[in-house]
């Protein structure tokens, strides 16, 4: 059921050595795509139809095809490592694992776009995968994959980290390119996209972690044969952390497609203790809450934005009988309240009506208004937000009304209780 | 000290952030003073009030004395279900503190965080630069009492 692309090297190579990866084929696609028509790649990922990784899915190519058409030369490209979404874990790993397979991916993006200078923005609770970053990069430095002239090639290209601050809205992406920029982490209004108007102004590329990881894969197979993997709308194959009350929680590769019941039975071993599986999160806090019923849904784009939600990064939270729906909901809707930037109405105060609205549902004290209130809140939240915070923050909400609405029910119904 | 900070970095704006997080690392108080704020905004040519916007904007970052050890503890929900609330209990009653304080001794400030990124490990807290996962009410008191003995 695995299918291992950008995990291979996961624990099967020391991720300190360079000589491990290059022993294990790394930096020979970078060798070959400085030889290549830099438009030639642009297609290449546009063949294998490659989505981004980081919850968006916004379809790679489109991003670098608009910068390799801008004007401006200065330009800049940015790896968000800033994985703050509640119960993702994934990019981590990719760091900590096989920390040079997306930093290849990363220059050969930057080649294909003519970017000046790479950031790696990684958030500030990541202190082990910072320190391997910053060894990686001065081991590539060192073998001339980094640096001037790479490789003979005449490309001229280096990478930076900084380090994010304990702020989750700074995954966004115009949050991370303020955050970069020395300022508190809020976004911009669009357009501009990064892509024209970027860090300092300049056009930008911003991916995740495991978007570039994928780039090397794709260019040593050929985008045709990667687009064979996984589902019509969703090609490759995707990392899941997988968390909650599992028996084997941790991070999977799967190609799209796989049953979300598979990722937790055959790989995750099942529920802790068997106990009945009450409720799975999918994506982390932004992400809907279904019940175990719909566990056949597939990790597919396309039926995730059935829900008018996106796959995330590919977290599943598993939860069992003991927990309730609304301690669930409370801790997401403080979750929010705290991170949100404070920027546009309706998320700033918006996430701050949410936790006292569930609260009155948890104290018992709520009426049919609050629930109409509850729902329409969480509608406009969702449609009027400036950013992805605001118009995911109430997610967790509006699935369960679908979902749990008799939870909601039995405690409008009994309020003397 | 935080002259020699000051003077690895860069004159610009986009500095801030790695001084602010530098030096607030090595403080033994761990938080920013109006004086230091001053001297952060004169070196990089910009008002006091951009470095208070992110001073306060950023979690990270406290204008309040703290102690010797920021010890973190998640509470989103991976952590939850795995029983977080029991490790915050352990960890209040070992440090005869509650959330967001600081021990009379300055040598451990408890806190919230954000999830660590380590739900593979739930539940999970860190301490200064470092994760502790898989944790229970056992192994919260082993790693108190060694932050204990090495001070």
């Amino acid at each position: 059921m695995e299918q291992k692309l950008v995990s291979k090297r996961f624990d099967a190579i020391n991720p300190l050595s360079i000589d491990d990866y290059l022993e294990s084929g790394g930096y020979e696609t970078l060798k070959k795509a400085l030889k290549r028509d830099r438009i030639n790649i642009i297609e290449e990922i546009e063949t294998a139809r490659l989505r981004g990784r980081g919850g968006a899915a916004f379809p790679a190519h489109v991003k670098m095809m608009g910068i390799a058409k801008e004007e401006e030369t200065t330009r800049y490209i940015i790896c968000n490592a800033d994985e703050g979404e509640p119960g993702n874990f994934k990019d981590r790993h990719l760091m900590e694992k096989d920390p040079h397979q997306f930093i290849e991916g990363m220059i050969i993006t930057a080649y294909a776009i003519r970017a000046t200078k790479g950031y790696i923005y990684i958030r500030g609770e990541y202190d082990k995968a910072h320190s391997i970053i910053e060894w990686t990069l001065e081991e590539a430095r060192k073998k001339g994959f980094l640096g001037k002239n790479i490789l003979e090639s005449g490309f001229d290209f280096d990478i930076e980290i900084r380090s994010g601050a304990g702020s989750y809205v700074c995954g966004e992406e115009f949050a991370l390119i303020e955050s970069i920029e020395g300022k508190p982490g809020r976004t911009r209004v669009k357009p501009p996209f990064p892509t024209q108007k970027g860090l300092f102004d300049k056009p930008t590329l911003i991916n995740n972690v495991e978007t570039f990881a994928n780039i090397p894969h794709i260019l040593e197979m050929g985008g045709e044969a990667f687009a064979k993997i996984g589902t019509q709308s969703s090609t490759g194959t995707k990392l899941v952390s997988l968390s909650g009350n599992v028996n084997n929680p941790g991070v999977y590769e799967v190609p799209f497609g796989v049953p979300i019941k598979d990722v937790i039975e055959k790989l995750g071993g099942g529920s802790k203790d068997g106990r009945k599986i009450k409720m799975v999160q999918l994506g982390g806090a932004c992400g809907p809450i279904i019940p175990e019923y719909m566990l056949d849904l597939t990790i597919d784009f396309d039926r995730f934005e059935d829900f008018d939600s996106k796959t995330g990064a590919g977290a599943i939270i598993v939860m069992d009988e003991r927990f309730d729906v609304f301690d669930v909901l409370l801790r997401v809707a403080e979750f929010f309240e705290h991170e949100s930037c404070g920027k546009c109405t309706p998320c700033r105060e918006g996430n701050l009506q949410l936790v006292k609205l569930v609260e009155k549902f948890i104290n018992r004290r709520a009426t049919q208004k609050d629930l109409i209130n509850i729902e329409s809140l969480a509608r406009v939240m969702h449609h009027t937000s400036l950013c992805g915070l605001g118009q995911t923050a109430p997610t967790a909400i509006l699935s369960t009304l679908k979902y749990f609405r008799d939870d909601y029910l039995d405690l409008i119904e009994h309020p003397e209780l | 000290m935080l002259e020699d900070i000051l003077k690895k970095h860069p004159q610009h704006e986009d500095s801030l952030i790695e001084i602010l997080l530098e030096y607030q690392n090595v403080k033994t108080k761990r938080y920013i003073t109006d004086e230091e704020v001053e001297q952060i905004a004169k070196y990089l040519g910009v008002t006091e009030s951009k470095v208070c916007s992110v001073v306060s904007f950023y979690t990270f970052f406290s204008t309040e004395p703290r102690g010797k050890h920021i010890i973190q503890v998640c509470k989103d929900v991976p952590c939850y279900v795995n029983g977080s609330g029991n490790v915050l209990k352990t960890l209040e009653q070992l440090l005869n503190i509650r959330i967001g304080e600081t021990t009379k001794d300055e040598k451990f400030t408890l806190e919230y965080t954000s999830c660590l990124g380590n739900c593979d490990g739930a539940p999970a807290m860190r301490i200064d630069g470092k994760t502790f996962t898989n944790l229970n009410p056992n192994k919260v008191k082993a790693i108190i009492s060694e932050y204990r003995g090495v001070n």
